[in-house]
């Protein structure tokens, strides 16, 4: 089972490697911007940890703002520019896709899950992470699955690719689910602490993260197998195909490496979320050699 | 800018239906709060009129409550606070038996909300009749309640037909505010619309189009009311009809 899935991932990422790459141009719309302004602009979020998230001091870190420094590391060293500015741009959920479609932001380093959709608007880096749909219930509730859940209630995050996912299981296999739609995170957490819901469904990074921040985290857990795998890409204006294989290329560089483990185990180990299977696979996958 | 206009995804199922489901659920949503806002607003305002002076104090201090706090903590507070300053049997049944919770407590919020406002304005156009009429109605032999039936409200609720039209607009703009707690109607339909699509300027073009057009209708319906029943010879209504 663990051999075919990761196969099967396997197989998706490398058919991503079969876009069509312009190898004899030497630059592109966004390559040529930077050029102009001397300067890249990183697009970071103020709270999706551990991702890309502003500390005390208002300065935006993370995993994926780290990975975008390396970005702007390569693309100082392609184009020749030692001065290469780093400006960092806030993106958040509603206008990260614009402010990257209209080139205010040159590449949006945060937690954008890939999908056919969006990738009509901009298109997306190779994988560096993957979140799956799971469930956080009460620690004595004795819900293991989603199955368990019938006759019960769920509470799920407003227009987000969870809620999509879990109310098409549920009409599939007609379960007797009730769903509570939460405006975010935590009011789905509340929902949860005061007994409105039986569970909340989201990315597991980000229900790791609500355990981890509740009063006694303890009497709560993470359960279920994995309802979905979606893979966060980082965003870039639509056909910049050489700005994209520097963004690539660094990736690759990174997790062949070792930096990208790394940068995992900094950001991830605190959280107490270890480097999954899956994950390890895709670090191998996209490891392409020089 | 890159950004590729689809005008036709507004036109593809199911984000057209979508579209359908958000603009009935906005209206039911409006429509219903409007009867509470209507009826418990008129109550208020009368009760506020009064000379009693507990009376005045007990409502005066409803519409200080329900005006001055925000919209969106109101609603939020009916459906995450409530439930659990009440008895364990209650909070249960609203968080758990109650059929559409969500729904549900954004019109009591929304409706409880207006009412407020709208007692405010009764009672302001209860004020503005003559104080004349209402010595004359107690001098003709009518009851209180039939001084107020008869005589001051037909004449107050025509007073305030312009500024309940704004409170009726508002009411559907407000009832957006109801996206926070996991309400499905218009606004929440089209950010749904635009996660899903990325094609959220159409979406949004779309719900823009949509409030505009409620509004103006809203705002027809009522002038026609207001021509209707204006009484010849008041300022009431009518007054820039006939000049």
């Amino acid at each position: 089972m663990k051999h075919a899935l990761s196969a099967a991932i396997g197989a998706v990422i490398a058919s991503l490697f079969f876009l069509p790459a312009a190898q004899a141009q030497s630059s592109d719309g966004v390559l040529d911007r930077i050029r102009a302004k001397g300067a890249i602009s990183i697009g970071y979020r103020d709270a999706s940890i551990p991702f890309s998230f502003v500390d005390a001091q208002g300065k935006p870190q993370g995993y994926s703002t780290d990975i975008c420094l390396e970005v702007a590391h390569t693309v100082k060293a392609a184009l020749g520019l030692p001065d290469l500015q780093v400006k960092m741009v806030p993106v958040n959920l509603q206008n990260r896709i614009p402010l990257v479609a209209n080139g205010t932001v040159d590449i949006s380093c945060e937690s954008a899950v890939n999908t056919i959709a969006r990738q009509g608007q901009v298109d997306f880096s190779y994988p560096f992470f993957i979140s799956h749909t799971r469930l956080l219930v009460k620690d004595k509730s004795g819900i293991g699955e989603l199955k368990d859940l019938v006759g019960k209630v769920i509470a799920l995050p407003i227009n987000s690719v969870p809620e999509r996912l879990i109310r098409s299981l549920i009409e599939k296999d007609k379960l007797n689910i009730r769903i509570v739609p939460v405006k975010d995170n935590a009011e789905g957490f509340l929902a949860l602490s005061t007994d409105r819901v039986d569970a909340f469904a989201t990315d597991d990074i980000l229900l790791f993260g609500l355990r981890g921040k509740a009063p006694n985290p303890s009497d709560y857990k993470v359960v279920g197998a994995p309802l979905s795998y979606d893979y966060y890409g980082l965003l870039v204006q639509k056909n910049n195909t050489v700005f994209l294989s520097l963004v690539n290329a660094t990736l690759s560089r990174m997790a062949r490496d070792g930096r990208l483990q790394a940068l995992y185990t900094k950001w991830f180990a605190p959280m107490g979320v270890p480097l999954s299977p899956d994950l390890e696979t895709i670090f191998h996958v996209i490891a392409v050699p020089e | 800018m890159t950004y590729s206009w689809n005008w036709g995804v507004l036109l593809q199922e199911p984000y057209l239906q979508w579209l359908g489901w958000g603009l009935a659920l906005t209206l039911a949503i409006s429509l219903s709060a409007l009867v509470i806002a209507l009826s418990v607003g008129t109550a208020v305002g009368v009760l506020r009129s009064s000379d009693h002076a507990v009376l005045r104090a007990v409502t005066g201090a409803y519409i200080s409550v329900f005006r001055n706090i925000p919209l969106l903590l109101q609603m939020f507070l009916w459906f995450f606070v409530v439930p659990e300053l009440l008895p364990a049997g209650a909070g249960h049944w609203l968080k758990r038996d109650l059929p559409y919770p969500e729904i549900v407590t954004a019109i009591v919020a929304l409706g409880l909300f207006t009412s407020s406002r709208i007692a405010v304005q009764v009672s302001a156009g209860i004020d503005a009749v003559p104080r004349g009429q209402r010595m004359a109605a107690k001098a003709a032999g009518l009851s209180q309640l039939q001084a107020y039936r008869l005589v001051l409200l037909p004449q107050a609720l025509r007073i305030i037909i312009p500024p309940l039209t704004s409170e009726i607009l508002t009411i559907f703009k407000n009832s957006s505010v109801a996206l926070t707690i996991g309400v499905y109607e218009l606004t929440t339909q089209t950010q749904q619309i635009q996660s899903i699509t990325y094609q959220g300027f159409e979406a949004f073009t779309a719900a823009t189009i949509l409030y505009v057009a409620i509004a103006m209708t809203v705002t027809v319906i009522m002038r026609a009311i207001e021509r209707r029943v204006a009484l010849p010879g008041t300022t009431s209504g009518g007054l820039h009809v006939r000049f």
